[in-house]
């Protein structure tokens, strides 16, 4: 069977720290890794082509940087990598990434299922797995957090919904985007990175994906981001004295004078 | 297109660097890179990679960035669409908490627009539902009925709302950001090609351009994005729950229901839903609680998750824990809050013997009021806390529960 896998890279968050005084995001020194949520589409990946046989095949849409999270996606075991990139991507909102990430799943060849992470930690829009699965007129089932079952024309799987969860069957091609729980991603290997360092990334352009020039970048993104800015700090907290009882007693009134209980 | 810099007024300062969210900014030395000045001797190179967000541009005292964005040109059909809709989200047959959120906040909105409030309203025997939501203040429900749509399922819910959007043209669909509206609504975008924005926690109205302002949380609300769509309609965003107050019931408020049936129509249905198992151990749902008591690594092990519990019993609250708590297997997936667990944002957050890593901060951090129990002080919790309490939880959590226990009786 032939599994596709969407990463993104990402800023790694672990090292984003908020300046206290600017109360902005200081980015010195911050690296670039595989979205965390990712990973564990990439380890599904990877257990789903251990159980059945078959490929797996990892892409991403981003800069030309965005070849090391590749790398590491290969360094665990995937077997073919694809970066779509080009100047003209620049600008993209969730639409047209979908749009463009079909176009190149669809260049890829058969496939019998896509998998996503269910959202990305920089945007958390969640919006481009179902997006892609939209473009590619196949079904999708999102925040999977178990595979039941899965055989060449039929997948079941158990969806993380609020109050629990959903199980759900569906024919082959289709899309699914995982959830933590799904897994634990394996750490890559000596020999795997042995061999990301040498393999060769397949890197595609506009025109390679065949995508229509109105639907990419900003002219194909219907939204725009008119303005960022940071939220106003907390205030500073009020730490209640005392022994427990009376550090007990204190929140209670302040919490019925917040009129909250 | 794009984004440049401006070659005579980059001094170099460097103060761009840091606001870029993505690091792209870099600061190099004019005479490597061939652009010389009279006065600066480094200049600002942006690298690939960039989105337009424009967060640089407030920073720099040069104005020496330049973006510009190519102008859509504006749709002719654009001023067709009018009216505000709310997807009324129901499970089991019960509207969800959220949407009569939306409908407080959409009422507000059409009404500075000028325009009605609709519901869109799938499923089956919804009759008495459909006036429920007029009583809470929509000017008219679209109640498509049948028996496909009594359990949601992705693609007859796209059918029929991408069918009913492009016979009726509303300008706004708001959606709650649930685990369904998120997929669907998406969905529901990328086939009619039109914008969306996920997760916004503010809307209002640019009554002069007629745009639809939604603000969102992004890089786990460590910063705020404001994004329009200015050239297609319907605007659609999905919105946080417990973010808008919900509508007022008015039982004498006014509104007609067009009632459909889909029985018979051909909808597409590629997926099978099979069963739904509830989670025993939440018996208050996380998403809609207005009272979250949490636990993490200070309570030591998972047989201590008791005095968690009792608490949040106390206070008909539900029950969350930190990723630490979870790794440890101490307890199930679902209760986990923060970045890889839920978002939440509760009337109270109690943490209790979580430290605050920054991957639970912007899980939380949005509560309203924010109570930290740590027996560290150092511990970054009681940064974001509105309440702090330096104490030993098994001491302190019990003594609140027994408060409580007293005051509430």
């Amino acid at each position: 069977m032939n599994f596709i896998v969407c990463i993104k890279q990402v800023p790694g968050t672990t090292e984003v720290k908020i300046n206290p005084r600017t109360n902005t995001l200081i980015r010195e020194g911050v690296e670039s890794i595989v979205n965390p949520f990712d990973t564990y589409a990439i380890e599904e990946g990877l257990r789903l082509k251990e159980r059945m046989g078959g490929k797996v095949t990892v892409i991403s849409m981003g800069p030309p940087q965005a070849e090391s999270a590749l790398r590491e996606a290969l360094s665990m075991g995937c077997d073919e990598a694809v970066l779509v990139t080009d100047p003209a991507f620049a600008g993209s909102d969730t639409l047209a990434t979908s749009y463009t990430l079909a176009c190149g799943i669809g260049k890829i060849g058969e496939f019998d299922l896509v998998i996503c992470g269910k959202q990305a930690i920089d945007g958390d829009t969640a919006q481009v797995g179902p997006g892609i699965a939209e473009k590619l007129e196949i079904p999708a089932v999102t925040y999977v957090k178990k595979i039941e079952e899965i055989n060449e024309g039929l997948v079941r799987v158990e969806r993380m919904m609020e109050e629990g969860y959903e199980v759900i069957e569906m024919g082959l091609p289709a899309l699914i985007t995982v959830v933590k729980e799904i897994n634990e991603p394996r750490l890559p290997s000596l020999k795997g990175m042995m061999r990301a360092r040498k393999a060769k990334i397949q890197i595609w352009n506009a025109s390679d994906i065949a995508c229509e020039k109105t639907r990419i970048g900003q002219p194909g993104s219907p939204t725009i981001v008119n303005r960022i800015f940071t939220p106003p700090p907390r205030k500073g907290g009020e730490m209640l004295l005392g022994d427990p009882e009376e550090q007990a007693q204190k929140l209670v009134e302040k919490l019925r004078q917040a009129k909250v209980i | 297109m794009g984004i440049e810099i401006i070659e005579d007024k980059c001094s170099g300062c460097s103060l761009c660097v840091k606001y870029c969210p993505f690091g792209l900014i870099k600061i190099v030395s004019r005479e490597e890179v061939g652009r010389p000045h009279p006065k600066y001797k480094k200049i600002a190179v942006i690298g690939q990679g960039c989105n337009l967000c424009g967060a640089c541009l407030e920073p720099c005292s040069f104005q020496a960035i330049l973006i510009e964005r190519e102008e859509a040109k504006p749709l002719a059909d654009i001023s067709q669409y009018k009216g505000v809709w709310v997807f009324a989200e129901q499970k089991k047959g019960e509207i969800q908490g959220v949407v009569y959120e939306l409908i407080g906040e959409g009422r507000k909105l059409a009404d500075q627009l000028g325009e009605k409030l609709s519901c869109v309203l799938l499923g089956e025997g919804m009759d008495e539902k459909a006036k429920e939501l007029i009583a809470y203040g929509a000017d008219r429900v679209y109640q498509i009925e049948g028996s496909i749509l009594r359990e949601f399922q992705d693609d007859p819910y796209t059918d029929v709302l991408t069918d009913l959007i492009e016979k009726e043209k509303p300008e706004i669909v708001l959606m709650g950001a649930t685990a369904i509206g998120r997929s669907f609504a998406s969905r529901v975008a990328a086939r009619l090609g039109t914008g969306l924005t996920a997760d916004c926690t503010e809307l209002a109205i640019d009554l002069e351009k007629r745009q639809l302002l939604q603000t969102r949380p992004a890089f786990g609300g460590n910063i705020m994005a404001t994004i329009t769509t200015p050239h297609s309609r319907p605007q659609m965003a999905t919105v946080r729950h417990k973010v808008f107050k919900k509508a007022i019931r008015q039982g004498n408020h006014q509104g007609d229901v067009v009632k459909e049936s889909v029985e018979g129509k051909h909808l597409s249905l590629r997926t099978k839903l099979l069963n739904m198992v509830e989670d025993i151990t939440q018996t208050v749902k996380l998403a809609d609680a207005d009272i979250i008591v949490s636990g993490g690594r200070g309570l030591g092990g998972p047989e201590n998750f008791h005095i968690i519990e009792a608490l949040a019993r106390t206070l008909g609250g539900a029950v969350g824990a930190s990723r630490a708590a979870v790794d440890a297997g101490w307890m199930p997936y679902s209760h986990q809050v923060g970045q890889t667990g839920r978002t939440v944002c509760p009337k109270i957050y109690i943490a209790c013997g979580i430290s605050g890593a920054i991957q639970h901060l912007v899980g939380m951090q949005s509560s309203e009021i924010i109570v930290a129990i740590n027996k560290d002080p150092n511990a970054p919790i009681f940064k974001v806390a509105t309440y702090g309490i330096e104490g030993d939880l098994f001491q302190v959590v019990p003594a609140l529960t027994k408060t409580l226990k007293e005051v509430l009786g």
